[in-house]
C-alpha cells in the first residue's frame, strides 16, 4: 500500500531512516528533490529531502532528525504504519554535470540530502570529495553510503570524538590547500551553510547551497519559504531548494527559520506531555 | 433547441402562467427586498460561524414572489453559466424547492457555493429588471440560489444527476478547484471515466484553502464533492501532475485528454524594502494556515502568528477575508490598507459591509512603501504614502497618485499582503511546447483547447485571478470542447 513504512533504521537517538512505499515518487524523483509529508489529520506539512529511492520496489528513503513535534511524530512511527500524506517530488533537481572535482559538505542530518547528489555527481564522472560534519561521533550518519560514492571522505566533529576535530570550514580549508576544487555544494544547518559559503567564496569556488526554509504547501502557493538571493526574493520550494550560496542572505534566512519559535516550544512541550501520559 | 426558445417554452408552461396570474406585477414590485439574517457582528468577529445564516422559508417565498418572471429575463445574461433564473425562482415561489435546486443544477454544479460567493451585484443582480428599469433593489437571486441549494443539501434527497452509459475513455482533470469540479461533473455525465488529480491533501482549491469558514463552510463544499464521487468521479489527492507523474506518463496510462485547472496560486508581493521581515505573510499563507491546516485550533500542529496590530494590503475578496480573519484571531486593530478609495475596492459589496460592521478599519488611499523591524527582524511598523485620485486608467477606475510629502508611519506587528496572484507556473514549466501569455496564463481557443491538442485549460490558470463562477463556466465549456475533440479522434 502507498505511504506504508517498510523499513526503519535508527541512526542515532534523534535520527531515523525510513523506507516508504511511494511508487510514483520513487519513479519520478531526481537528486535534489524533496517531498512534503503530513503524518496525521492534525499534522502540519513538513518538507523532507528524498535521500534515495528504489524505483523497482517503489520505495523512497527519508532520513529524519527529531527537532520538534512533526519530526518527532515521524520518528516514532514503525514498520507497517502509514503516513497520511506524502506529495512530491518537489523542487528543481540538482543540475548534475561533469566539472572535474566536486566538494560536497554535509552537516548533521544534511548528509541525507547530500547522498543522492554525491551519487549523481560521481556517476557523471566527477572526482568527488565529501566532508561529513557533525557535533559529535553519534551524529555522523550515512558514512558508508557516502564513502561508496566518493573518492575521498573527510569526517569532522566539533569535539574531535571521531575523524578530525573542528568545524566544516576547517575541513574545507584543509582540502583547498592541497587540491583544486571546481565546484562545491553545502547542505546542513543554515549557520553551517553560511560559514561554509564564506569559506568557499574566499577561494572563488562556485558553490550551491540547499536551503531548508519553513514551508507550507511546497508548490509555490504561499510564499512562506521565501529567501533573498542576490537581492531578489525567491521561493525555495519552486525556484530551489538549491541556490548560489554566495548570493543567499543567510542572516535573513536564519531569522525567518525562527519565526514560530515560541509556538514551536509550546507545541513541543505539549506533545512530550501527551506522549508521557500515554506511556503511563 | 435555441436557448431563447427553451426559455420561452419553459415560461409558457401552465404552472408558470398560473403563478404569474396569482399576484399582480404592481404588487410584486411593491414588496420590499428581504434582509439576510446575520450573526451579531460583535460576537461573530470572535468566532468562525457563518455570517449569513440563510433565508427562512417564509422569507424565501416572499422574495421569490418579487420576481416578475420577465418575458425577457435579462438577469440570465449576467450569469456566466446561464442559470435559468426565473424558472428556479418560480419553483421556489410554488414551494417546490427541490425542483428549484434541480433547475440550478442544470447548468451549475456548485449552486450552494455560488449563491454564497458570486459577486451578484456585478452579475445576475445587476442585470435584473429591478435594477435596470425600476431602479429598485434587485431580486435577491444569490440568496435564493443559496436557499434552494441548502434546502436540497439538508433534505437528504440530493439528486444524483443522470450519467450517460460509460464509454471507458479516460480523462484527467488537473486541479480540484471550481473549474476542475465543473468539468468533471459534465464529463462524467457524458459517460467518460474521469479522474481529478489534486496537489494538496484536500479537494476544493481556493474554496478550501482560501475562502474562510465564516463565508463558505467546508461542509458545503464536501457535500458537492461527495455528490461527484457518487456519480463516479475518481479523486486522487497529493498528486502533482508534471511532478508526481508527467503528462506522458499519464498518456501511457491511457488518459486521452487533459483539463488543466491549476489556478492562479502564486502570490504577488510588492517588492518594497523590508517585505521579507518576519510576520509579513502572503494572504495565501495566512489563510491556508487557518483554513486548510486548522492552525487556529490548538489540537492541530500548524502554527499561525496573529498579532494585535494587523495590516492587510489590498482591497479584493482575499484582503477582506484576511482582515476579517485577523480580527477573529484576536487583533485589536485589523486594518485594510488600500491605495484607491473605498468605492474602487474590487471585493464583493457584501463583504465590505460585513467588514465594516465587524470593526475593521479602512485606510483607503494609502500605499505601503517600506517596512521596519525590531532587532529580531520582526516587523514593527510601516511607512505609508498617502494617495489621491487622478485621471481614470485603462480599467476605467481613477488612478491613485501619491500626494507629495504626505507620508506617515504606523505601528504593525503583522502584515498580510493581498495584492493579487499570478498563474501557478508548475504546469507551464513542465511542458515546453505549451503556449502561454506574457503573464503566464495558458492560451486557449474557443473550445478551451491549448496549443497542445489533447490539453485543455480553464479557470484562473487561463484568466489570472478571477471568480468561482467564471472558472466553472470555463470548466463547462471545456467539457464540451473535450467531448468534441474525442469524438473527432474516434472518427479518424
Ligand atoms: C527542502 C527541505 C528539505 C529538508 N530535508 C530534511 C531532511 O531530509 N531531514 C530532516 O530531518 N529535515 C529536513 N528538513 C527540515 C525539516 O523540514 C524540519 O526539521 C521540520 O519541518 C521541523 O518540524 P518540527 O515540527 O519537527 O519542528 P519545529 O517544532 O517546527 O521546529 C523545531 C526547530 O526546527 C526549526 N525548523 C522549523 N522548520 C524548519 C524547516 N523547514 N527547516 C529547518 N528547520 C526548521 C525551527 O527553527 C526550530 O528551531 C528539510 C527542509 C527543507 C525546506
Ligand atoms: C481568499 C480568496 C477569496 C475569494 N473570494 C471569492 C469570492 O467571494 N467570489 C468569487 O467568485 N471568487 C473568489 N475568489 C476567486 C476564486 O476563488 C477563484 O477565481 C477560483 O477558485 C478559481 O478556480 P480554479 O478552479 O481555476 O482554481 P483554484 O480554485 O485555484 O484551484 C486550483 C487547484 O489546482 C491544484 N493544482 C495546481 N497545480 C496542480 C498540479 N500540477 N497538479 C494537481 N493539482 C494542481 C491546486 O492545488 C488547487 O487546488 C477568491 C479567491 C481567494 C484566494
Ligand atoms: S451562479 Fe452567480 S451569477 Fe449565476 S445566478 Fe447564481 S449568483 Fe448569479
Ligand atoms: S430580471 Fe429580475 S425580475 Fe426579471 S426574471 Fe430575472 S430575476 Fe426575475
Ligand atoms: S512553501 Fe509555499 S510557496 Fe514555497
Amino acid at each position: 500500500m502507498d505511504n506504508k513504512i517498510v523499513e526503519k533504521i535508527q541512526f542515532s537517538e534523534n535520527v531515523v531512516k525510513l523506507i516508504i512505499n511511494s511508487p510514483y515518487i520513487a519513479r519520478s524523483r531526481k537528486a535534489g528533490h524533496f517531498v512534503i509529508v503530513r503524518v496525521d489529520e492534525e499534522g502540519e506539512r513538513i518538507p523532507l529531502t528524498i535521500a534515495g529511492s528504489h524505483p523497482e520496489n517503489g520505495t523512497i528513503m527519508l532520513v529524519i532528525q527529531r527537532v520538534g513535534v512533526s519530526s518527532a511524530k515521524l520518528c516514532d512511527l514503525n514498520v507497517g504504519d502509514t503516513i497520511l500524506d506524502i506529495v512530491g517530488p518537489l523542487g528543481e533537481a540538482t543540475k548534475i554535470h561533469k566539472v572535474g572535482t566536486i566538494l560536497a559538505c554535509g552537516g548533521g542530518v544534511g548528509v541525507a540530502p547530500m547522498l543522492p547528489i554525491v551519487e549523481a555527481f560521481k556517476e557523471a564522472g566527477n572526482r568527488v570529495i565529501s566532508i561529513i560534519a557533525a557535533r559529535t561521533k553519534d551524529l555522523i550518519i550515512l558514512e558508508d553510503e557516502i564513502r561508496k560514492h566518493s573518492d575521498e571522505v573527510v569526517i569532522m566533529t566539533d569535539d574531535g570524538s571521531y575523524g578530525n576535530k573542528g568545524l566544516v570550514t576547517k575541513g574545507i580549508e584543509d582540502i583547498v590547500a592541497k587540491e583544486k576544487i571546481n565546484e562545491a555544494i553545502v547542505i546542513g544547518p543554515a549557520i553551517m551553510m553560511k560559514f561554509a559559503a564564506l569559506t568557499t567564496k574566499k577561494h572563488n569556488i562556485p558553490t550551491q547551497a540547499s536551503l531548508n526554509t519553513i514551508m507550507v504547501d511546497g508548490t509555490g502557493m504561499c510564499g512562506a519559504c521565501r529567501v533573498s538571493v542576490g537581492g531578489q526574493t525567491k521561493f525555495v520550494c519552486v525556484d530551489g531548494p538549491e541556490f548560489d550560496a554566495h548570493l543567499v542572505d543567510f542572516d535573513e534566512m536564519i531569522e525567518r527559520l525562527g519565526a514560530y519559535k515560541d509556538q514551536e516550544i509550546i507545541a513541543h512541550e505539549k506533545h512530550e506531555h501527551k506522549c508521557k501520559s500515554k506511556h503511563q | 433547441m435555441d436557448i431563447l426558445d427553451y426559455l420561452k417554452e419553459e415560461r409558457n408552461k401552465d404552472w408558470r402562467k398560473n403563478l404569474r396570474s396569482q399576484i399582480k406585477t404592481k404588487d410584486r414590485t411593491k414588496t420590499k427586498k428581504v434582509k439576510m439574517p446575520e450573526e451579531n457582528p460583535d460576537i461573530r468577529n470572535t468566532n468562525n460561524i457563518e455570517v449569513n445564516s440563510g433565508l427562512t422559508k417564509e422569507q424565501a417565498l416572499l422574495e421569490a414572489s418579487r420576481c416578475i418572471d420577465c418575458a425577457n429575463p435579462t438577469c440570465i445574461t449576467g450569469c456566466p453559466v446561464g442559470i435559468n433564473i426565473p424558472k428556479f425562482i418560480k419553483n421556489i415561489e410554488s414551494g417546490d424547492f427541490l425542483a428549484a435546486a434541480a433547475t440550478l443544477k442544470e447548468t451549475n454544479s456548485l449552486p450552494a457555493v455560488c449563491g454564497r460567493v458570486c459577486p451578484q451585484e456585478i452579475q445576475c443582480e445587476e442585470q435584473c429588471f429591478y435594477t435596470t428599469k425600476l431602479k429598485l433593489p434587485p431580486v435577491a437571486i444569490g440568496y435564493l440560489e443559496r436557499f434552494a441549494a441548502d434546502f436540497e443539501q439538508n433534505s437528504g434527497e440530493i439528486s444524483v444527476p443522470q450519467v450517460a452509459e460509460k464509454n471507458n475513455i479516460k480523462i484527467a482533470v488537473i486541479g480540484g478547484g471550481p473549474a476542475g469540479l465543473a468539468t468533471a461533473t459534465d464529463l462524467i455525465k457524458f459517460g467518460y471515466d474521469v479522474t481529478v488529480f489534486e496537489a494538496l491533501h484536500e479537494i476544493g482549491g481556493v474554496l478550501k484553502y482560501g475562502i474562510p469558514e465564516f463565508r463558505l463552510p467546508n461542509t458545503i463544499v464536501d457535500v458537492e464533492i461527495n455528490n461527484l464521487k457518487q456519480m463516479g468521479v475518481k479523486f486522487i489527492t497529493n498528486f502533482i501532475v508534471g511532478k508526481t507523474a508527467s503528462f506522458d506518463d499519464l498518456r501511457k496510462e491511457g488518459f486521452k485528454a487533459f483539463f488543466v485547472a491549476s489556478g492562479a496560486g502564486l502570490p504577488n508581493f510588492m517588492n518594497i524594502p523590508g517585505e521579507n521581515f518576519i510576520n509579513i505573510f502572503s494572504s495565501n499563507e495566512y489563510l491556508t494556515r487557518v483554513n486548510l491546516m486548522n492552525a487556529a485550533n490548538d489540537n492541530f500542529d500548524t502554527p499561525v502568528f496573529s498579532g494585535e496590530n494587523v495590516a492587510i494590503i489590498g482591497g479584493g475578496n482575499t484582503a477582506m477575508d484576511s482582515v476579517r480573519m485577523a480580527k477573529r484571531l484576536g487583533a485589536k486593530r485589523a486594518m485594510i490598507v488600500y491605495r484607491r478609495s473605498r468605492e474602487e475596492m474590487p471585493a464583493r459589496v457584501e463583504e465590505v459591509k460585513h467588514a465594516i460592521e465587524e470593526g475593521i478599519e479602512f485606510l483607503n488611499l494609502h500605499n505601503p512603501i517600506e517596512y521596519f523591524a525590531d532587532e529580531k527582524r520582526r516587523v514593527k511598523s510601516m511607512k505609508l504614502q498617502k494617495m489621491e485620485l487622478g485621471e481614470p486608467d485603462d480599467s476605467g477606475r481613477r488612478r491613485p497618485v501619491p500626494i507629495e510629502g504626505a507620508i506617515e508611519e504606523i505601528d504593525v506587528d503583522t502584515v498580510v499582503v493581498a495584492v493579487g496572484v499570478s498563474p501557478n507556473p508548475l504546469i507551464p514549466r513542465s511542458l515546453s511546447d505549451l503556449e502561454v501569455s506574457k503573464w503566464g496564463t495558458i492560451i486557449v481557443n474557443d473550445d478551451m483547447q491549448s496549443s497542445i491538442e489533447d490539453i485543455f485549460a480553464g479557470g484562473d490558470i487561463v484568466r489570472g485571478g478571477a471568480t468561482v463562477i467564471l472558472a466553472m463556466g470555463d470548466g463547462r465549456k471545456a467539457a464540451i470542447g473535450i467531448n468534441k475533440y474525442i469524438k473527432q479522434k474516434i472518427k479518424k
